[in-house]
């Protein structure tokens, strides 16, 4: 990459993808301009600028580019749509939903969970084994801090039962999906109600019906004055995303380790052939997404709410899932697809001041969304090659 | 850019090489003599459920006890001198068992019975797509999608006559369940979306989109307090009649016969149709299956359909034979369409099979409930994780055959030197 020649860069940065990506902006900006701070309160505002991003999208459409082209066509239209809604909507619910700082935090906090779990799905994937399971170890992970912070009194003691939960719950799909060849589905499954079982089980056990104690250690924010409301005071969990994210990206995509996980999800014979361990690839690539989906889990419960509930994870194992496919496989896809799940989720509950009810559709929104994603309509998903299939030693 | 290269096409012409073929295993199951894996499944699962009450003080022997208690089976240990009504007359004759409710052994096995009706159909939703290669993990959102057009069929055209109203209610129930199954389907036939994907997406939606129709202010709250996010209560005429037991109570309801018809359907579509042969020759090998001119996508759709048929069913008798009504609560608690999973894979996707591991599960859920398990002996909360981890481990044990298969070669390897060595002994 590094010796390019500036006609290479050109050709690489300044691509009909990349201008797709432009008209997704314009599409965001027809629905931003409606809101505060700008508050543009004729409706031909988000409309022009709307179609600004549908032409910015059908230009690179006639270029050939079908995902970026109905990207951008869609972002415009829907920025439309919001944004006329928005110049319609009383400026006193405008102000009272869209409080940047509250609604950018709150997505954070939501996303941050799933990627945890999005990335370590994904690792678990791109070495060829499907990882439904992923709401469980997420589960296994809330309940295992919990009970880490609150026996042993300290917050990393229950990140590390946490993510050694999480392994364990992993290490059993790892043992079914690669060594006895089980399905995959079948077996992700059995770790759902597994988890499910185990932690109710425990937490009944042990906490009975008085729950979690609400002195339980818990996961610190991390204050940095100068960075502003927002990022000024986000839980150590969340820089610790960031930085997982970074990480993800470098080791599978430059790293000798990421093609040997990458080789094995894609073509497990050729990596054989060459002498990479399958089974050893695969083992620790499952193993890491459980621990990982804990650590999603952990920030759960002892991160953002302090406390254990029965089932807290509410299919968010399943948004995570969502998250790797939207995402494409890859980190910063997946990291993506976490900040706008989160991020439905965040507006989810905003929302439910004064559209009521109707705000709970929001949550639906990632499942959707990611029903378009794998039907191909905007660009299609495309799985890692073995993704799903066991492999047989020669 | 390394990353952005399409993948190469899969290893092809060395099906073995990547996991052994499913015509192997059914072959294997067969061998086992078909029965034995279940059963040896199912009592490893409860063997280690056991092991982990026993972990945690309590008596393994008195808590499995009391769960078939709950679960009324003990019913059928008592035998005496009893009568049952002849239906439509007014006579009675002689029975085995004494039917009266008022016992809790016959209550308790009323409450089997009626939580073992939408685990056949739910069951069977998982495995007539499991026929056809397909894993039907949106079972819950057929079932939910089912419930909710019943709930609302059943609340609505109040004026209906008994029978054509149920009717309504029911078919439109079904339908929608097939629908939802036939958008999985239809996504696989025409752009190769993974099922599993798109059946769990459509789980959440349902689930979400229930959770809106029923909330406050929800299109389909009720009319009466718009303090409680449930719907309103179907119509007296839209319920189905109680068969055992009394109304007021939760009574056994008809529907039963509905899941028992459903099982032999399912046989019969499958064994004795066209649609079944089709549907099979897709399951084992849809490669060979496209040579032999059959239509693969159109068997996705239609297997998915069909399997959606049989959720919605599920949910829509759900609503008209006990719950009467739907909450949010209800749309986000239930699992009774992931169960069908367990039901289906325990019952190796045949109908006998599912009628089967659909009744333990019916007795295992209705045993291990707040109403019917003695909380003396083991309380409940803990009895329904129980019932989660059993399940699971039913999975795992399921999926875990292959162990089953070496453990099964490995035994005859050892018993070969063995029968080798007693011949030259007797030489």
């Amino acid at each position: 990459m590094s010796n390019l020649g500036y006609a290479r860069v050109r050709e690489h940065y300044l691509t009909e993808a990349t201008i797709g990506r432009v008209g997704v902006a314009i599409g965001l900006a027809a629905f931003v301009v409606a809101l505060p701070p700008f508050r543009a309160n004729a409706v031909w505002v988000p409309v022009f600028v709307g179609l600004l991003a549908i032409a910015v999208g059908i230009w690179v459409l006639s270029r050939g580019m079908r995902r970026p082209g109905w990207t951008a066509i869609g972002f415009g239209i829907v920025g439309i749509g919001l944004g006329v809604l928005a110049t319609r909507a009383s400026t006193g619910n405008l102000d009272q939903v869209v409080v940047w700082s509250a609604l950018l935090s709150a997505t954070l906090v939501w996303a941050t969970p799933l990627t945890f779990a999005a990335i370590g799905g994904m690792f678990s994937e791109r070495s060829g084994v499907v990882n439904i399971g992923l709401e469980g170890m997420m589960l296994a992970g809330a309940f295992f801090a919990a009970l880490g912070a609150d026996k042993f009194g300290h917050w990393w003691m229950g990140l590390v039962s946490a993510g050694l939960a999480g392994a364990a719950f992993a290490a059993v799909h790892a043992f079914m999906a690669i060594q006895l060849r089980a399905d995959q589905i079948v077996s992700g499954t059995a770790i759902n109600f597994l988890a499910l079982g185990v932690t109710g089980y425990f937490f009944i056990d042990i906490y009975g019906e008085n729950g979690t104690p609400g002195d339980m250690p818990r996961i610190p924010d991390v204050d940095i004055g100068f960075l502003g409301s927002v990022f000024g005071h986000l839980n150590l969990m969340i820089w610790v995303s960031f930085l997982l994210l970074i990480i993800a990206h470098v080791t599978l995509f430059r790293t000798p380790i990421g093609l040997r996980i990458r080789s094995v999800g894609e073509h497990p014979r050729a990596a054989d052939t060459v002498g990479i361990s399958v089974y050893a690839t695969r083992y620790a690539a499952v193993i890491l997404s459980g621990a990982l989906a804990a650590l999603g889990g952990a920030y759960l419960s002892i991160g953002y709410l302090g406390s254990f509930s029965e089932n807290m994870t509410a299919g968010r194992g399943f948004i995570a899932l969502a998250a790797v496919i939207f995402g494409n496989w890859r980190p910063f896809g997946a990291f993506g697809a976490a900040l706008l799940f989160g991020g439905s989720t965040a507006l989810s509950f905003r929302l439910a001041q004064p559209w009521g009810n109707a705000s709970v559709l929001f949550q639906a929104l990632p499942y959707v969304l990611t029903l378009i994603a794998v039907t191909g309509v905007i660009g299609r998903a495309i799985p890692p090659a073995a993704v799903g299939r066991p492999y047989v030693k020669q | 850019l390394s990353e952005a290269a399409t993948p190469p096409p899969p290893v092809e012409g060395d099906p073995e090489a990547y996991a052994p073929s499913v015509a192997k295993r059914m072959a294997f199951y067969q061998r086992a003599g078909g029965i034995v894996t279940p059963f040896l499944t199912a009592v490893f699962a409860f063997l280690m459920g056991g092991i982990v009450v026993g972990a945690t003080g309590h008596n393994p022997l008195r808590v499995y006890k009391a769960i078939f208690e709950g679960a009324g089976l003990n019913w059928f240990l008592h035998f005496g001198n009893y009568h049952i009504d002849l239906p439509f007359t007014n006579h009675h004759i002689w029975f085995w068992w004494d039917t009266s409710t008022n016992h809790t052994a016959a209550y308790n096995l009323t409450q089997t019975l009626l939580t073992t009706t939408p685990l056949i159909l739910t069951g069977l939703a998982v495995a007539f797509a499991f026929r056809c290669g397909l894993f039907n993990i949106g079972g819950q959102g057929q079932y939910l999608v089912g419930a909710i057009v019943g709930v609302f069929v059943g609340s609505r055209f109040v004026d209906m006559a008994h029978i054509p109203h149920v009717a309504l209610a029911i078919v439109l129930a079904a339908l929608a369940g097939a629908l939802w199954g036939a958008i999985a389907g239809f996504l696989k036939a025409t752009v190769g979306a993974h099922e599993v994907i798109t059946t769990i997406m459509l789980n959440w939606v349902a689930y979400w989109g229930g959770s809106y129709l029923f909330g406050r202010d929800g299109p389909l709250q009720n009319h009466t307090d718009k303090s409680i996010p449930i719907s309103d209560d179907i119509a007296d005429g839209a319920k189905l009649s109680a068969i055992w037991g009394n109304a007021q109570l939760q009574a056994l309801h008809s529907g039963i016969f509905f899941g028992l018809a459903a099982l032999f359907v399912f046989y019969i579509i499958l064994n004795r149709t066209t649609l079944g042969y089709e549907v099979r020759a897709v399951g084992f090998n849809p490669e060979a299956a496209r040579y032999g001119g059959i239509s693969v996508g159109r068997n996705f759709i239609v297997a998915m359909a069909i399997s959606g048929l049989f959720a919605g069913l599920a949910g829509g008798l759900d609503i008209l034979g006990w719950q009467f009504r739907l909450g949010v609560l209800d749309v986000q608690v239930s699992n009774i369409g992931f169960i069908g999973i367990a039901v289906a894979l325990l019952g190796r996707n045949t109908a006998v099979g599912v009628g089967f591991a659909a009744l333990l599960f019916g007795g295992l859920l209705t045993g291990t409930s707040t109403r019917s398990l003695d909380p003396e002996i083991f309380p409940p909360q803990l009895a329904g994780n129980l019932a989660l981890m059993i399940q699971a481990l039913v999975l795992l044990f399921v999926g875990a055959d292959l162990l089953i298969l070496y453990i099964w070669q490995a035994r005859r390897k050892m018993r070969l030197p063995g029968a080798a060595k007693a011949a030259e002994k007797a030489a």
